[in-house]
């Protein structure tokens, strides 16, 4: 145990080797890399062996540093690893600081064009002729540099060992079986692994070998698994507005809701998705929508749900069913658009003015992304509210592994709506308002009913049990209080804590979202050096009792979280103020998703005091 | 005795029952005249209530929806941000009439965004601006239609120029554009009547004068003002499909204007000889009418074939809302095939 914590390095060299390494790319953004690096992480998956990708990019179209990072790993390891043991650089502005990045006797590929200076000799080098390997594959001249790019692919290929069958088959993917590009990436490609074979000759730790580890596993990232989630939950209207990075989102939902919505005999849709002229008007037609009955949703980032709260507390007033995913980047301000952050947990749960406080949904990997997705739908519509969704960069955007979406396993469930025949039934006498089963959820019409007591006036204002216009104190008391009994009770219905105990662990650790990834990495180092934690991963807000049980249960708890004032810390404090000060805040914030390596410093670290 | 109780519209439903609650606006408040034309309108035209959605925002103007039609949904949202509400709820069931009641505060100020766009998508409703020069329910604040150099109580002489909504409508590619004045009820009734019949979003401008703050005389939204400066374009009438027309016009003298639901809009000329389906003419009109300090009012512009919002998209007959569960959730099969698909 004790060796083991003089070397905090210790966990990633053990990683390093067959299926266990990780890839550093650097390019220039718009340079057609991305094609490049899915084709590298397909490939990778294809032949077996769990990979996770992530794009750290920059906020242009076109020249500025991007870097993706791909992570291989038999082991089932998807966070971000802070070094890298190949570096690939293909861009001379960061050709400096991405030898940084390298472990040490790490393979630094690089395009033989760089004349910048190698400043290490501990790295193990290879120069790429990407220029004359280009040109002698003849494509388009227009096409000279989204190619280039396959050259790294190619020399990859074959110095690690990925098929080239497995290459095609990734490569057939990304342009959707069109044969005329799959020859030509694929021809610089078998040129360059040519090269490589004939040129370099490298004595690499690091090979990929055929597994069947992803047999069960589908490759997709967040935003994507949401988007499918909402369709198969039944959405009707979508309204947004684009804002990085939660515009794949919707148009995911343009790419896939015409082929499952649409009546194949008819061309009738289902539902409607409309870009908006902002976030205010995307989420006032969302109100009208989920008031009218709709399954009504949608996504926006950090900026755009300022813009969102005045008709998110009016909804939450009104109790008008909607859903909202915010995929978070870095705020304030604009901050880092493409960089990723959990820094919108307050004014998510809190969105609004008055006494506001929502259900929150929190997905730590994309099968959640796809379950919330439709079970967003059904919460929101049974306690007629706003029901958020918070997902991040990190997740929404990048590659991610999953066992294969499971159908829902629960009919869809519209919750407390009177038709014509229901008032029928009881001859029209009923209040909007009126809770008559006792659990804070009241009946609600909705327009196009045609009963002639079906109407009511929705309002913003002060209102009683039959939605009339009201200032009396005790209406407003009775009506707000009714509402908070309401969604606290959410909790008995909404996703609860995944707990993983560990035998003999007297302390806890709290994380959510994103960074599962990296937590559950980080324990098992931090087991290695001898210490045990119990994990706690929140799912949702407001908390449920399991949650208490768990803090109640732990002599001190970590609360993990990527952003700069401990927002999750504070809630979780707030709601226990009896273990608030056992309950101890790690927070680190710099635009990157969290990586094991300084969970567990920092961890090792508190554990020594 | 008998005879003289209660008249009932076709529907066999009373003027009762298109009331509302009663008004707290002032005495005299050119909306309540507003109100009364809606209720008015929609008596005659037949329309069952609750096939109807009233939607508002913020401001004197958008309390109105309170004081007509209580049968109907009703929906009071926030300032400025009527238009998305009514385009969110509209779509959920295209069978139902919208009506929209805004003011100048909330349409021309911190609602403008949203009143161009609604223009542009063209969503069928009937979008009423309640214009009265001033913020009434704040106690009176100039509005962006406030006439340059108006002097309120307060607030010294307003600096600014003002914004025209019928200008800003047929810029922004409304496809019906008229004005009004609380002060003429019977034209104001015909152009709702129109309105609603209108396939796509009709603006109606009215100068509805607010008596508490800004009734001055030489106020352009006051009374006194717009009975003295007030120019009809034409007598206008509006026929619902199955009545014969009635009135015999000599002809040259009037122009019909079929809807899509085949009511008709008849336009009797009055002094100009004015025909409102060019943009360029309707503007250029409007400028002219602006240096002769006239208050023109009547059908100013339409296109009743331009594509609405509904018509971009292939919906089913039935009701978005209306559809059962079973047609919202694709299929096992579906899942499984997508699952095979994603890499």
């Amino acid at each position: 145990m004790a060796e083991k914590k003089q070397n905090p390095k210790s966990p990633q060299r053990r990683l390093s080797g067959i299926n266990e390494f990780s890839i550093n790319i650097g390019t220039p953004n718009g340079s057609g890399s991305q094609t490049a690096n899915l084709t590298l992480l397909r490939a990778i998956f294809k032949m077996g062996i769990p990979v996770s990708g992530k794009n750290i990019f920059p906020s242009n179209i076109q020249g500025l540093p991007t870097w993706y990072k791909i992570r291989v790993s038999q082991a089932g390891y998807t966070g971000r690893r802070k070094e890298a043991d190949i570096v690939v650089a293909m861009n001379p502005d960061t050709f400096t600081e991405d030898q940084e990045d390298l472990v040490e006797g790490g393979l630094f590929l690089y395009d033989d064009a760089i004349k910048d200076p190698i400043n290490r000799d501990d790295m193990i080098l290879g120069a790429m002729p990407v220029k004359k390997l280009v040109r002698e594959a003849k494509p388009h001249k227009d096409l000279r540099k989204f190619v280039a790019n396959m050259v790294y692919v190619g020399v990859l290929a074959q110095l690690l060992g990925i098929e080239m069958e497995a290459i095609e088959q990734a490569l057939e993917f990304h342009f959707k079986g069109k044969r005329k590009p799959v020859e030509l990436n694929l021809k610089v490609i078998q040129m360059a692994a040519q090269w490589s074979e004939e040129n370099l000759d490298l004595e690499l730790p690091h090979r990929i070998e055929a597994r069947d580890l992803t047999e069960n596993a589908i490759l997709v990232d967040g935003n994507t698994a949401g988007a499918l989630g909402a369709i198969y939950g039944g959405m009707q209207f979508v309204s947004w507005y684009p804002i990085t990075p939660a515009t794949s989102l919707p148009e995911a939902m343009l790419e896939y809701a015409p082929k499952l919505r649409v009546d194949p005999e008819t061309g009738q849709q289902t539902y409607v998705i409309l870009q908006a002229e902002d976030e205010l008007a995307a989420l006032g037609m969302v109100v009208g929508a989920g008031w009218a009955g709709l399954r009504a949703m949608t996504a926006t980032s950090g900026p755009g749900l300022s813009l969102m709260a005045e008709y998110t507390s009016m909804a939450y007033f009104v109790e008008i069913p909607l859903v909202i995913w915010i995929i978070q980047r870095v705020g304030p301000s604009t901050g880092l658009p493409t960089r990723t952050a959990q820094g919108d947990i307050n004014l998510s749960y809190y969105l609004g003015h008055g006494d506001t406080k929502h259900i929150l949904l929190i997905p730590g990997n994309v099968g959640e992304c796809f379950d919330f997705g439709w079970q967003a739908f059904d919460l929101a519509e049974k306690y007629q509210t706003p029901v958020l969704v918070l997902s991040d960069l990190d997740l929404g955007k990048n590659q991610w592994m999953t066992t294969p979406f499971e159908y829902p396993d629960q009919p869809i469930k519209r919750g407390k709506v009177l038709w014509e025949e229901d008032l029928e039934k009881i001859k029209g006498d009923w209040g909007r308002y009126k809770d008559i089963d006792g659990d804070f959820i009241t009946y609600r019409t909705v327009p196009g009913n045609r009963h002639p007591q079906s109407a009511y006036f929705a309002r913003g204002t002060g209102h009683d049990e039959y939605a009339n216009y009201s200032e009396h104190p005790e209406d407003w008391e009775k009506n707000l209080t009714r509402i908070k009994h309401k969604i606290n009770a959410s909790c008995s219905e909404t996703p609860g804590p995944v707990i993983l105990k560990q035998s003999g662990a007297k302390n806890g650790l709290i994380a959510f979202g994103s960074t599962d990834a990296a937590v559950k990495e980080a324990l098992d180092y931090l087991e290695e050096d001898g210490v045990k934690l119990n994990y706690m991963r929140l799912r949702a807000l407001p908390p449920a009792p399991e949650v208490l049980d768990f803090i109640g249960e732990q002599e001190k708890i970590y609360v993990l979280e990527n952003n700069r004032d401990g927002q999750m810390h504070s809630i979780l404090s707030l709601a226990f103020p009896e273990k608030a000060v056992d309950l101890i805040s790690l927070t680190h914030i710099d635009g990157l998703p969290l990586n094991p390596e300084w969970i567990r410093e920092s961890i090792l670290q508190e554990e020594k005091d | 005795m008998a005879q003289k109780k209660e008249r009932l519209n076709e529907i066999g439903l009373s003027r009762a029952d298109y009331k509302g609650k009663p008004s707290t606006l002032c005495l005299g408040c050119g909306h309540n005249a507003i109100v009364a034309q809606v209720i008015a309108a929609c008596y005659e035209l037949n329309i069952p209530p609750e096939s109807l959605i009233k939607v508002s925002g913020i401001g004197c103007s958008s309390k109105a929806p309170t004081y007509f039609m209580d049968r109907s949904f009703g929906f009071n949202g926030l300032h400025g941000r009527m238009p998305s509400l009514a385009t969110g709820a509209l779509i959920a069931d295209t069978t139902l009439i919208g009506i929209g009641v805004s003011g100048d505060g909330d349409t021309a100020s911190i609602g403008m965004g949203q009143f161009k766009h609604v223009m542009r998508r063209n969503l069928p409703m009937l979008y009423i601006i309640a214009n009265n020069g001033v913020y009434g329910l704040t106690k009176g604040q100039f509005s962006a239609t406030a006439e340059e150099g108006l002097a309120l109580k307060k607030q010294g002489q307003n600096r600014y120029v003002p914004v025209d909504m019928v200008w800003e409508a047929i810029a922004g590619r409304a496809s019906f554009v008229a004005r009004s004045f609380s002060g003429d009820p019977q034209q104001l009734k015909s152009l709702i009547k129109a309105g609603i019949h209108h396939k796509g979003i009709a603006v109606i401008d009215v100068i509805s004068p607010c008596v508490t703050f800004n009734n001055e005389d030489e106020s352009f939204h006051s009374y006194a003002w717009g009975k003295s400066h007030e120019v009809a374009l034409h007598e206008l009438s509006f026929v619902p499909p199955v009545r014969a027309i009635k009135v015999e016009y000599a002809k040259g003298e009037t122009l019909e204007v079929p809807l899509y639901d085949g009511t008709h809009i008849i336009l009797k000329k009055l002094a100009q000889d004015y025909e409102p389906t060019h943009r360029a003419n309707a503007l250029q009109m409007l400028e002219e009418a602006n240096d002769r300090n006239e208050l023109i009012t009547g059908l100013i512009y339409i296109d009743p074939k331009q594509e609405s919002l509904f018509d971009l998209y292939n919906l089913p007959e039935m009701p978005l809302n209306r559809l059962p569960v079973d047609q919202l959730r694709p299929s096992q099969e579906s899942l499984d095939k997508l699952n095979q698909m994603m890499y």
